[in-house]
């Protein structure tokens, strides 16, 4: 039995002699006999702290790791540098052992925390408001669309495919289920084909959806867009990256009705995928239609500044058939990861950070540009990510592994038109001398 | 105890955090980005390391936990979150991996997923996992759209999700979610699906029936055998919600009770840590004759060696942009490994035993409607205090004085007043003798003076905030006053 089990043999007695059971089995007995599992699972037996931890350290050390490689992947999610007290306050039990603030009274910490995140959100977007968090960035677009459906009454869609092709898919899922037309527009020179978006738009659009840089890394005139979708009465969701941010416009301020994003680039480790947090914030008309959970600020019966959920009409409570949405918990726990980001970064920091990412990323095109045989299919403005072409890029992406370098994202198997393309990202994380490695690498490669 | 907003602590100047120097030339971004996309101002406080630090951690003393303290929350499952899946989860050669790396570079990875489905396979007797969905909602989601996809490819004509009256919160949001009307079930007085209103029910264009087993009241519906039976005579699906797991590990499983798609709370019954309301993760686990329907991608093995296979043609698509929470699975694996079959076992075991300790220890002093062995969880009604004036809600008020959290309250909706208690394994006869003579203690003082509940909490940071100005007066944004 695992020491997680607290009861000493004296205890369990006591207990099944309150209960008036000989045994704890008896307790299952209404488990009728032929739905019982009379044999053993097939799970190796328990063992000790020290063993688990061997097994699963050796089986970690098979993975090949950012820090002992140099990794310019993005497409998402991204390498950037994680001040080091963030994890200290992340492990501190008061926090990640707690649950949903149910009872707000001894969750202060938890809501206070969740408020702050949600101001810094708001400020960084440059929006009226914003919930507490959702899943990741794929699933807060899932919900920024059924915003924009409720909002409007319509049940038309426009993605442009330079949006992460990740996002695409979860979208078409579930909102598809929910009987969305979904209409994909190709782009042109790796942003959107403003004459084929003129074309699409109707009366039965609710909404355009474009990220911003876009998938490529391009800077989208997210301002036209939305001017655009305005004029059809439809919503433009502006998925951005918040690093971008820091140096670019605030979507808010260009137009956008609902911002949306994946927050992991404000100091959340890469692991492998997850936990992420997708951050949604909007335009005041939208507040009533926000999912998920809010935080409010109010008084105690004393007077005392205190913080609880708010605007909670839907799901788990009353008419709960009629929410629109099923989300009812949060990412508190990430969503306090990048709020202790923020705050130690502060506006000064954050905007170093996007500095830093923008002109390493410019060092490197340069760089690249003196490659033979490698071109640079889309001329657009771009932050910290950039699609180039080579000659065979799977096996070059291939040999630039076993040089330690993660090179980029091969990107014909989303875009059959682009073959060879591969996208690479630079965070503020790189060195020059880790460019200028990849630039040499890359070069030998092509020879 | 107040503590002051970040923003209030902001003095412009202050530096939490220094990058390394800039060691490439530099490059103005106006030369680069038209001016109308560039950034003209940033509100964002400024603070020191230590402000910061001191800030977080004077905030988390505002909260109960359960390192701090008793969490008897029904259908949560506030268990221990043991430490040394917090170590394990941040070994470099898993935090420190990009979702975009090649297959052969994470081998490691993509082992420990295919391993944690195997074990959740035979814990659950299904056979195929997908562990992408992020939280119970979203495996329910999921399962929900496996079930449409499985009758749209048969072109069943299926409109009616069927759920009982003590159904989690979220099922019925899920079913409207993929466009399947809800239609609940009653209750019988044994506190378990009333056979004959599901009969009655039982139609043609039913999709399927969503339960958990031991329910929300912490039974067994013994009857599940004839439930399933009559579910899938007009080809409907039988769904488990698994918040309710920890009650049953080892002892039978979904699998064997005839379900056919199961989600699982791993944030529950596998003692990965709430984290204050997320991250979770809710795998979902179906039978074989559901599997192709599963999300992309699948984790393949073939001669030990892991690859990703993206494409299926019956695949309902993807639910989440990466292959899932990777870290809460890795701490979700840790734990079974540790517990291994014997010990996991054995915590429902024990989880089933304080739960049953506790309810006949307080039935003596509050009103129990459904008065027979309970599963992991119980539900007592504060209904026989009324006349004092006092409600439930005042009982779970008053326990947060003696530095308890309180239980569920108002759920499930077809007890009156109710109030769910679940107090997990993890806890000593000590811990839940000290609960139960509080609680004593509490129905006393409803009797004898109910302004100490009416009135409470008095020892906790804040007390009883006012909720009605919140909302109609809306604060959720510092930069934006109401």
């Amino acid at each position: 039995m695992s020491t997680y089990i607290p009861h000493t043999s004296t205890e369990l007695q006591e207990m099944l002699n309150v209960i008036g059971v000989k045994t704890i089995d008896e307790l299952f007995a209404e488990i009728p006999n032929n739905l019982r599992l009379n044999k053993d699972l097939d799970i190796p037996c328990g063992m000790s702290e020290l063993e688990m931890t061997r097994e699963l350290t050796s089986l970690s050390e098979i993975n090949k790791t950012v820090d002992k490689n140099v990794c310019f992947l993005g497409g998402g999610a991204y390498d950037h540098i994680i001040p080091a007290a963030i994890d200290h306050l992340l492990l501190r039990g008061d926090f990640f052992t707690a649950y949903t603030p149910y009872q707000p009274e001894v969750s202060q910490g938890t809501l206070q925390c969740i408020y702050e995140y949600q101001s810094l959100i708001c400020s960084l977007t440059g929006m009226d408001q914003t919930n507490a968090s959702l899943y990741e960035g794929a699933t807060a677009n899932v919900e920024a669309i059924k915003m924009a459906e409720a909002q409007t009454g319509r049940k038309k869609v426009i993605l442009l495919d330079t949006i992460n092709p990740a996002y695409r898919k979860v979208i078409k899922t579930i909102n598809g289920a929910q009987d969305t037309e979904i209409i994909t527009l190709s782009f042109e020179d790796g942003v959107c084909d403003v004459t084929k978006l003129a074309r699409a738009i109707d009366d039965k659009t609710a909404a355009v959806l474009v990220q911003y840089p876009n998938f490529f890394g391009c800077l989208e005139d997210i301002e036209n867009i939305a001017k655009m979708a305005h004029e059809a009465g439809a919503l433009c969701i502006v998925c951005a990256n918040p690093i971008a941010l820091a140096i670019l416009e605030a979507p808010g301020n260009l137009g956008a009705d609902i911002v949306t994003g994946e927050g992991q680039p404000l100091g959340v480790p890469l692991s492998f995928g997850g936990p992420y947090i997708g951050f949604l914030a909007a335009k005041k008309a939208l507040l009533r239609k926000m999912p998920g959970r809010i935080v409010g600020k109010t008084l105690d019966i004393d007077g005392k500044q205190g913080f609880v959920l708010t605007l909670q009409a839907r799901e788990q409570h009353i008419r709960r058939e009629k929410a629109g949405s099923n989300i009812c918990s949060n990412q508190a726990l990430v969503a306090l990861n990048t709020t202790i980001y923020m705050s130690l970064m502060g506006a000064e920091g954050l905007k170093e950070v996007a500095l830093h990412c923008f002109q390493k990323a410019h060092y490197m095109k340069s760089e690249l540009a003196k490659i033979e045989k490698l071109t640079v299919p889309f001329t657009s403005s771009f932050f910290h990510e950039m699609v180039i072409k080579v000659p065979n890029a799977d096996s070059v992406l291939k040999r630039m592994e076993e040089k330690g370098i993660f090179a980029g994202i091969a990107l014909e198997k989303y875009y059959p038109n682009l073959k060879d393309c591969i996208l690479l990202a630079v965070t503020e994380k790189r060195t020059k001398s880790e460019i200028d490695d990849y630039c040499k690498y890359l070069g030998e490669a092509l020879k | 105890m107040t503590e002051p907003l970040l923003f209030e602590l902001d003095k412009k100047g202050r530096r939490g955090y220094a990058l390394p120097k800039l060691d490439v030339p530099t490059v103005d971004p106006a030369d680069h980005i038209p001016t109308k996309f560039l950034r003209k101002q940033l509100n964002m406080p400024s603070l020191s390391e230590l402000e910061t630090v001191r800030h977080f951690t004077r905030l988390s003393r505002m909260n109960h936990s359960v390192d701090v303290g008793f969490y008897p929350l029904g259908s949560c499952t506030m268990k221990y979150n043991p430490k040394v899946n917090e170590n394990i989860a941040r070994l470099p050669g898993f935090a420190n991996i990009h979702p975009h790396q090649n297959a052969n570079s994470v081998q490691g990875a993509l082992k420990l997923l295919k391993t944690t489905e195997k074990y959740l396979a035979e814990l659950t007797g299904m056979d195929a996992i997908t562990l992408q969905p992020a939280a119970g909602a979203h495996g329910e989601l999921t399962g929900l759209l496996i079930i449409k996809a499985y009758h749209n490819k048969k072109g069943n004509n299926k409109k009616k999700i069927l759920i009982p009256d003590s159904g989690h919160g979220t099922n019925p949001a899920s079913c409207t979610m993929v466009g399947y009307e809800v239609v609940n079930i009653k209750s019988d007085n044994r506190g378990c699906i009333d056979i004959e209103d599901l009969k009655a029910n039982i139609t043609q264009d039913v999709a399927g029936l969503m339960i958990t087993n031991p329910n929300t009241l912490g039974l067994f519906d013994e009857n599940i055998g004839e439930l399933a039976s009559l579910v899938h005579s007009v080809d409907g699906l039988l769904y488990y919600d698994g918040a309710n797991f920890n009650a049953i590990m080892g002892w039978t499983r979904p699998g064997d009770m005839g379900f056919d798609v199961v989600h699982l709370n791993l944030h529950k019954t596998f003692s990965t840590p709430h984290g204050g309301g997320g991250p979770g993760s809710g795998p979902v686990g179906v039978k074989a004759h559901l599997k192709e329907f599963l999300p992309t991608p699948f984790i393949i093995e073939e001669n030990n060696t892991y690859s990703l296979k993206n494409e299926n043609d019956d695949t309902i698509g993807a639910v989440l942009g990466s292959l899932g929470n990777f870290s809460v699975i890795v701490k979700a694996l840790a734990y079974m490994m540790y517990n291994g079959k014997e010990g996991l076992k054995a915590a429902s075991a024990y989880a089933v035993l304080n739960a049953n300790y506790m309810m006949k220890k307080l039935k003596d002093t509050y009103y129990v409607p459904y008065d027979r062995f309970c599963k992991h969880e119980f539900v007592i009604s504060g209904k026989t205090f009324a006349k004092h004036g006092v409600k439930t809600l005042d009982i779970a008020k008053r326990l947060l004085d003696f530095g308890y959290h309180s239980p569920t309250i108002y759920f499930p909706l077809i007890v009156e007043e109710a109030m769910m208690f679940e107090p997990t394994e993890t806890e000593s006869k000590d811990t839940l003798d000290g609960f139960i003579d509080v609680m004593e203690k509490i129905a006393k003082e409803a009797v004898e003076n109910s302004d100490l509940l009416k009135n409470a909490p008095v020892t906790t940071p804040v007390r009883r905030l006012d909720e009605a100005t919140a909302a109609r007066k809306p604060d959720i944004n510092f930069y934006q006053k109401p």
